[in-house]
């Protein structure tokens, strides 16, 4: 590959090393002081600027200025050997707005709290089972898994009997390199089979899930919106829309048991859970790199450098989140911060749209884990717990807990 | 005849500064302090903050009609 810029600062190899449990490398706190936007380069596609604080993280992920679309036909940063078509996030607005309208609805926050009554019941059932099985269980096997599936699944309208097959799937989306490259490709072309499987069979019996709500809006639509679109936007949201949650899970309660003060004070006080969780999102830097580069439009100055236009740009969301000039303490778990602008969820056009939903699950994991487990504890120390690799996010492959 | 175009509010108590109409509408909403505002409380109809009031996770924002009053987006 031709390296093609004028920069004189060679580019620093990213990640600066290899994720370690759900520790942040101490560079980024000097990067964020000294050299806030930095030249990476990613194991694959070409160098690029890296930006590391809270404003400027905000500035790349929703400025306009900034686009996603602009990645087309480059060779972009990342830490997987493919490149495929990622669809929504690979758009800008106004193309991008189209197809977000078509689902945004099905996940307010409004919405969303209809779905909490029966997630709290999904949740009693689940630790019911935990319990039964006997102290010690795997919260990952028990809780973590099943729960964040069985909500996307009742939203979507797919079979939870078939949840082995697409959250084998699904890990495609989230691989580096735990997958091989034809493997991560057969999943995601299974799982874009699969979903239109589903959607074929909503052209013959229709239904009142989001699944079948696309459909009719894609056959009262059809000049605005393709088949393809509508297979690729349901088969994210059906692997994003659990991968994530189901590996956030057990970070969220492993931080806590870390921290058997805090759990102790959340168990007294269960109101606290909310802000709790959105410290705990802040707190975990759940991005073991970064992905999806921003290629500037037009040249903008950014963190003391001019980025010129058509060059790269990748945010640090996990550094954003330690800023210490947004978050005073910022290395601390500290329930008590008046505000928590914190960018677990991105910001911009391509904010998680499942973040009030994946915000309503945590929050109920937590109340549900306090409320029946309030004993809760770490089986083994924090050196015999295995972490998942090769992986875009961190998390653990087993968390083993009694009460 | 009463006046005409549209009228846009943010609620600043539902707002959580996800930036997505700032995104979508810049001409329209600003983000200050990380919450969302409008630029102008009174423009003419823009596709751009329809898009913005429908795609809201908060639906804290609100397009209404400024001669009658009624509710232009988001739909219910």
């Amino acid at each position: 590959m031709t390296e093609t810029t004028t920069h004189t600062t060679s580019a620093r190899p990213y990640p600066f090393s290899e994720p370690y449990r759900l520790d942040i490398d101490p560079l980024f706190a000097g990067l964020r002081r000294d050299e806030p936007l930095v030249r990476v380069q990613l194991p694959f596609g070409e160098p690029a600027w890296l930006a590391t604080r809270h404003a400027d993280v905000r500035t790349v992920l929703g400025d306009p200025r900034f686009s996603r679309a602009a990645a087309v036909g480059r060779d972009e940063p990342r830490s997987f050997p493919h490149q495929w078509d990622v669809g929504i996030i690979g758009m800008d607005p106004p193309e991008h707005s189209r197809l977000r309208r078509l689902v945004a609805k099905a996940f307010t926050a409004r919405r969303v709290e209809e779905l909490r009554p029966r997630t709290r019941e999904l949740a009693d059932e689940l630790v019911t089972g935990m319990i039964a099985a006997g102290s010690p269980a795997d919260l990952v096997a028990h809780v973590a898994t099943p729960l964040p599936i069985r909500v996307i699944c009742d939203l979507l309208g797919v079979p939870v009997a078939d949840q082995d097959r697409f959250h084998t799937w699904s890990e495609a989306i989230v691989s580096t390199t735990s997958l091989r490259p034809e493997v991560a490709r057969s999943y995601i072309d299974q799982l874009l089979s699969y979903m239109a499987g589903l959607i074929a069979q909503r052209r013959v019996t229709p239904t009142d899930d989001l699944i079948g709500a696309m459909v009719r809006a894609r056959d009262e639509n059809a000049d605005r919106l393709t088949e393809n679109e509508v297979v690729h936007l349901a088969a994210g949201l059906l692997a994003a829309g659990h991968e994530t949650t189901v590996t956030q899970i057990p970070n969220l309660v492993y931080v806590l048991l870390t921290e058997p003060d805090v759990w102790q004070r959340l168990v007294d006080e269960p109101s606290l859970v909310p802000s709790a969780v959105e410290e705990l999102l802040r707190f975990i830097p759940l991005g073991a790199s970064a992905v999806f580069a921003r290629y500037a439009l037009e040249d903008v100055e950014l963190g003391g450098v001019l980025v010129r236009a058509g060059e790269p740009v990748l945010a640090s969301i996990p550094s954003a989140n330690r800023d210490e000039t947004v978050f005073p303490d910022a290395d601390r778990l500290d329930l008590d911060r008046e505000t928590n602008p914190h960018l677990a969820f991105g910001h911009g056009p391509h904010h998680c749209i499942g973040a009030q939903l994946a915000r309503m699950e945590f929050q109920v994991v937590l109340e549900t884990l306090l409320n029946r487990t309030p004993g809760l504890r770490l089986a083994e120390p924090p050196a015999a717990l295995t972490w998942k690799r090769g992986l875009l996010v961190r998390g653990l492959t087993a968390l083993p807990v009694s009460w | 005849m009463g006046e005409s175009g549209w009228r846009v509010h943010v609620d600043p108590t539902r707002c959580i500064g996800a930036g997505i109409c700032a995104s979508y509408a810049p001409a329209h909403f600003v983000l200050v302090d990380g919450l969302s505002r409008p630029v102008t409380e009174r423009i003419e109809p823009a596709d751009a903050v329809l898009d913005a009031a429908e795609s809201c996770p908060m639906e804290a924002i609100v397009v209404s009609d400024a001669g009658d009053g009624s509710r232009v987006a988001p739909e219910p």
